[in-house]
């Protein structure tokens, strides 16, 4: 059993001899990209001429298709195949596990004459042009009986119940110790549904090769997406060969695979060549998953001292009515404070809505939009400073289990953030500095995110160049996942980060779990150190077994490799020379990262403050960023500059759900009122003026052996509130519905004399 | 996408003529509204006339010291130009807070002023809409209408009519220059463009089938300040919930109804001595409100009297 004593002993990573653990280098794949030479899923290139497959949403919500008239659709030109649930070829039932350790079970598409969702793919049309695709698809008629959709969540709070297989967490006595505080406050929050919006559509590809499936996907998780594809199809798991080399965002909503997969193997099969299927922009809103609605309701008793002596975060949340999933918005309150009465839980309404399912940072993202500014309203009512309200209740050990903490800077980064940003210049009386036409505003929030790490596996190799290739079957989303691995190789192996190939995105290369809940470079990353460690070992054993070489009858352990040289004291060559000679076909070994039993005796959480200074327009209600600054702790930093892209990348995501993204449902028809990039809201450029994230020095050597942690869901996390508690500082209002924008700040801005 | 037939014309007289002989003919400028619409077969022409190339992109001085516009002038030319920008900034400050950059150096002068309305339910072909498809029903009527009109909507329609830039040329009294499928040249106040839904919100403008805008054209320098505001959701790339463009003593609001509205009655208020708000409360009295978009009275009344000080100073 492994333990994090384990991972004490040096190693190549920690030593950074060459300093590339950190660098700010830029992406491997960056080239690629810009230069559109990277093939996204859709692009990729197929064996022979594709056929290209367009869905039709159901439009209703819920109800039953009674009639299919796919006659015109059928006639149309260049058409090769119309399918609904009446003709599409037969796959398991839904979940089918035919190998009982598959990762996911079947996912059929096109699978009865149910609808339980608007957009739902209920029909699906394949021809030689996208063109005459999409033009045929709008021809399929499908006629419903429809009931009244049940969509109105925060009038369906009486259907709500337990999450399965959940409870709410109670430590001391909450409703007494709520009572009996000095200072409370209870107020309710409200965030809408939010969509993931990847620049790239869920897509893709699919061919056949015998009896094997080859298909290139958009997905975050390789493995459920090849178990999943291959139930699907009822065929053996290794007849499914499942690629995703370039993704183009994620966010968690490319955590599964959709339709556009499914229909494309299908047809690929029942065609006998290759078919593309791709989500449209307007699809991709009702036909992926969203991140759901919550209405939360905080309470917080203190002590005239500012000590919390109660606190509780429920959370009220919707999922799809068939669906099993649960915005977990009060988890993170429950390692965040000190408070020795407390109460958190989350309550669920299964709705006739589309999945709700996980978007960044699940569950911080939306509970921090709720607690961070209480904390804020409670500092107001106490009468001090934010930051020292939240130093105030700063917990020794996890305040829910006990534990102490594997590492908690967060105090230091509220204290350097309020230093560089210039916190002390704050006014604690909203509405007292005016620029011009601007009211302008600070305000801060803390952020805090679980670190985990999970098993995974990867290969390395070098061949007679002395080139090492890292493969291994885990996924780049846009995060920086191919840059930080080939750093990883070229620090542990000592070769330039030129002589480093990378290969992912492949169900046929070594395990990783993919990315999603800011696992990714820990688990990945570990699984690359540790194949390097026994290339190392393979490598240097082969030196001094090789009579040719000048290392030759050495102790293996003490070969160093620096600048593409093995070298044994004053004795050495060239990697490339001694692969050449010794192991011409080149060496690959294994290498893989397993959980320490005993990591669970810490708790584990990457934190960070961020600061916000915000102009309100007094006359209109609009909401500008004027600055922003956020300071990290999470663990050691494998790039700076892919790291701080994630962060900011997070923050402004924060910006987003302050100000301008939510969508609301249609109550008569289930629908959601933004469907395309116009009519839905997420922020531009122009929305944010200075914009830095800084990552406080950390090594969590609890964490993994490299002693790093994730950032990818950080910087999401707590940013939004800062922005809501800036606008407070600025004017005066609170608006507790978010998004805030001006039709509802303008009421209590009129309200306030503005 | 429907199939459809494409031709470049030649010149504009050609133009109208193919529109008027062919069925189905629409032309097409920087086609950023035509395709999207296409594409999800809102629109469904059978034949487009380019007219993008036509040589109608200049903006020379008239005679009487105001300025011709030509209609494929493109939006980024008409803001960044000199005269513009000196002499009537409220058209350059209102159509840089429209759409996007990219956008705008595709937009024209013609299609922005004929662009559709950004009505989310006349985007989504599965709901009701009287202006896609007349005597349907109006989905939003009953939906979420935080951004539809409050002046001179109808039961058939409440929706907005999206142009920035044509709310400044409102404001300027600029006029419209067409050639009419009989070949003829006409010109008429841009004010009498675009009409109020009725039962007909189908039609959008006064133009005739075929006709072709040919110039927008500015009158001499107007006295007084300009200004133009535009609050929205997000810095940019956002429609208005309201604007305002300040030409003197006259007023046209924005992002309040199916076409650019000239505030007359707040003009007139205004210059009798009211107040901005007091104004406003004219022109706004026969507003008709529900809970989502009742903040464009309050809204549109501070923009007025925000602007109008701005642009006095
Ligand atoms: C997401 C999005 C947001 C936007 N936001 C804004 C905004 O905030 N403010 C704003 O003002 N605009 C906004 N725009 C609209 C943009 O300005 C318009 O798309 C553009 O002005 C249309 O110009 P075009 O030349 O591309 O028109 P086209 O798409 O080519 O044509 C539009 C229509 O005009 C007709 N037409 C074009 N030229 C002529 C002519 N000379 N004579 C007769 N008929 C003609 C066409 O037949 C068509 O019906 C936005 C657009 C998008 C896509
Ligand atoms: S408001 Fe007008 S554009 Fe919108 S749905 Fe109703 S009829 Fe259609």
């Amino acid at each position: 059993m492994s333990s994090v004593q384990d991972w004490e002993a040096p190693n190549p990573v920690k030593d950074n001899r060459s300093g590339l653990i950190g660098k700010g280098v830029d992406r491997y794949e960056g080239p690629l990209k810009v230069t559109g030479a990277a093939p996204y899923a859709y692009e990729v290139t197929p064996p022979s001429p594709p056929a290209y497959g367009v869905m039709v949403g159901a439009e209703i919500a819920t109800g039953r298709i009674t009639g299919v008239d796919t006659v015109e659709a059928e006639a149309a030109p260049g058409v090769l195949a119309v399918w609904t649930h009446r003709n599409v070829p037969a796959q398991p039932p839904r979940g089918t596990k035919a190998h009982p350790r598959s990762t996911s079970g079947s996912r059929p598409a096109l699978e009865s004459d149910r609808v339980t969702y608007f957009g739902q793919p209920v029909a699906f049309v394949v021809a030689d042009t996208l063109e005459n695709a999409t033009a045929a698809a709008k021809l399929v008629r499908l006629t419903y009986t429809a009931a009244d959709p049940d969509v109105d969540f925060p009038h369906r709070l009486d259907a709500a119940g337990m999450p399965p297989g959940e409870q709410d967490t109670e430590i001391g006595d909450f409703e007494a110790g709520f009572a009996a505080s000095d200072v409370k406050l209870d107020e309710t929050w409200t965030t809408p549904i939010q969509n993931h919006c990847q620049m790239e559509p869920c897509a893709s590809v699919a061919w056949w090769e015998g009896g094997k499936c080859i298909a290139h996907t958009s997905v975050q998780m390789v493995k459920p997406a090849q178990h999943g594809l291959a139930e699907t199809l009822g065929i053996g798991r290794d007849d499914v060969h499942l690629l995703t080399r370039y993704i183009g965002g994620g966010f968690g909503g490319k955590g599964q695979t959709y339709d556009d997969l499914t229909l494309a193997a299908l047809a690929a099969r029942a065609l006998g060549r290759p078919v593309k299927v791709a989500f449209t922009r307007q699809q991709m809103m009702h036909g992926t998953i969203h991140r759901p609605a919550t209405i939360q309701r905080v309470r917080l008793g203190a002590g005239a001292d500012g000590r919390l002596n109660a606190m509780s975060l429920m959370t009220w949340t919707h999922c799809q009515r068939d669906g099993a999933f649960t915005e977990h918005a009060s988890n993170f309150a429950r390692n965040l404070y000190a408070a020795p009465n407390r109460l958190t839980g989350h309550r669920l309404v299964k709705l006739d809505l589309p999945h709700a399912g996980a978007m960044r940072a699940p569950g911080e993202a939306s509970g921090t939009l709720s607690l961070e500014c209480a904390m804020d309203e409670l500092a107001e009512k106490l009468g001090l400073d934010p930051i020292e309200l939240r130093i105030r209740n700063e917990p020794e050990v996890d305040p829910e289990n006990g534990r102490p903490f594997s590492m908690r800077q967060l105090v230091r980064c509220m204290k350097e953030g309020a230093q560089l940003f210039g916190w002390d210049r704050r006014l604690p009386t909203p509405g007292q500095v005016r620029d011009g036409r601007w009211l302008v505003g600070l305000g801060m929030a803390a952020a805090i995110r679980g670190n985990f790490l999970l098993p995974a596996k990867c290969s390395f190799s070098v061949d007679a160049d002395g080139v090492i290739t890292v493969r291994q079957g885990m996924t780049d989303i846009g995060t920086g996942t191919y840059t930080v691995l080939a750093q990883i190789a070229a620090e542990t192996l000592g070769v330039p980060l030129g002589k480093v190939v990378v290969e992912i995105g492949d169900s046929e290369l070594p395990p990783a779990p993919g990315s999603g809940g800011q696992f990714g470079a820990a688990t990945a990353g570990s699984a690359a150190l540790a194949a390097g460690m026994n290339l190392r070992q393979a490598i240097a054993e082969l030196a001094v077994a090789d009579p040719g070489s000048p290392l030759h009858g050495g102790d293996p352990n003490a070969v160093t490799f620096q600048d593409g040289v093995v070298a044994l004291e004053n004795r050495s060559e060239t990697l490339a020379e001694l692969v050449r000679r010794a192991a011409p076909a080149g060496l690959t070994v294994e290498g893989e990262i397993r959980p320490a039993q005993d990591a669970q005796k810490w708790s584990q959480q990457t934190y960070g403050a961020h600061f916000c200074e915000v102009g309100v327009d007094p006359v209109s209600g609009e909401v500008r960023v004027r600055r922003m600054l956020g300071v990290f702790a999470a663990g050691r930093i494998l790039n700076a500059k892919t790291a701080r892209s994630q962060l900011t990348g997070g923050m402004i995501w924060g910006v987003a759900s302050a100000l301008h993204e939510g969508n609301a449902p249609d109550l008569r028809y289930g629908s959601l009122l933004g469907q395309d990039l116009g009519n839905y809201l997420v922020t531009v450029q122009a929305d944010v003026g200075e914009l830095d994230a800084i990552m406080l020095d950390e090594v969590d050597d609890k964490a993994n052996p490299m002693g790093i942690k994730g950032v990818g869901e950080l910087g999401n996390s707590g940013a939004g509130a800062a922005v809501a508690n800036a606008i407070y500082n600025a004017c005066g209002v609170r608006v507790r519905d978010y998004p805030i924008t001006p039709d509802k700040l303008l009421p209590g801005l009129i309200a306030k004399g503005w | 996408m429907k199939p459809f037939t494409y031709e470049r014309a030649s010149d504009a007289k050609a133009a109208v003529q193919a529109a008027v002989e062919t069925p189905g003919a629409r032309f097409i400028a920087g086609g950023t509204n035509l395709l999207d619409l296409m594409k999800l077969e809102i629109e469904q022409p059978q034949h487009l006339i380019d007219v993008g190339r036509l040589p109608m992109a200049t903006i020379e001085d008239t005679a009487d010291g105001g300025l011709r516009i030509g209609a494929m002038a493109s939006n980024t030319k008409v803001a960044a130009d000199a005269r513009v920008r000196s002499r009537y900034r409220v058209l350059s400050q209102a159509i840089v807070s429209g759409a996007s950059g990219q956008l705008r150096n595709k937009a024209s002068t013609g299609g922005n002023l004929l662009q559709r309305t950004r009505c989310p339910y006349f985007y989504d072909t599965s709901k009701p809409c009287n202006k896609r498809q007349p005597g349907a029903g109006c989905a939003a009527l009953e939906g979420h209408i935080r951004e539809s009109a409050i002046l001179g909507a109808s039961r058939a329609c409440i929706a907005v009519h999206p142009s920035d830039m044509a709310v400044a040329l409102v404001a300027l009294d600029a006029s419209v220059e067409t050639l009419t499928p009989s070949g003829e040249t006409r010109s008429f106040p841009l004010m009498e463009l675009h009409r109020l839904p009725g039962e007909t919100p189908h039609l959008e403008t006064h133009l005739i089938p075929g006709e072709l805008i040919t110039a927008v054209v500015l009158p001499p320098l107007p006295e007084g300040g300009q200004q133009y505001r535009k609050a929205r959701d997000r810095a940019s790339y956002a429609t208005a919930h309201a604007s305002v463009a300040v030409v003197g003593g006259r007023i046209a609001l924005g992002g309040l109804a199916h076409k650019p509205w000239r505030a007359a009655d707040a003009e007139a208020a205004l210059a009798s001595g009211a107040t901005a708000e007091e104004a406003m409360g004219v022109e706004l009295k026969d507003a008709t409100l529900r809970d989502e978009n009742a903040f464009k009275v309050p809204l549109a009344t501070r923009l007025v009297a925000a602007t109008l000080r701005e642009a006095a100073q």
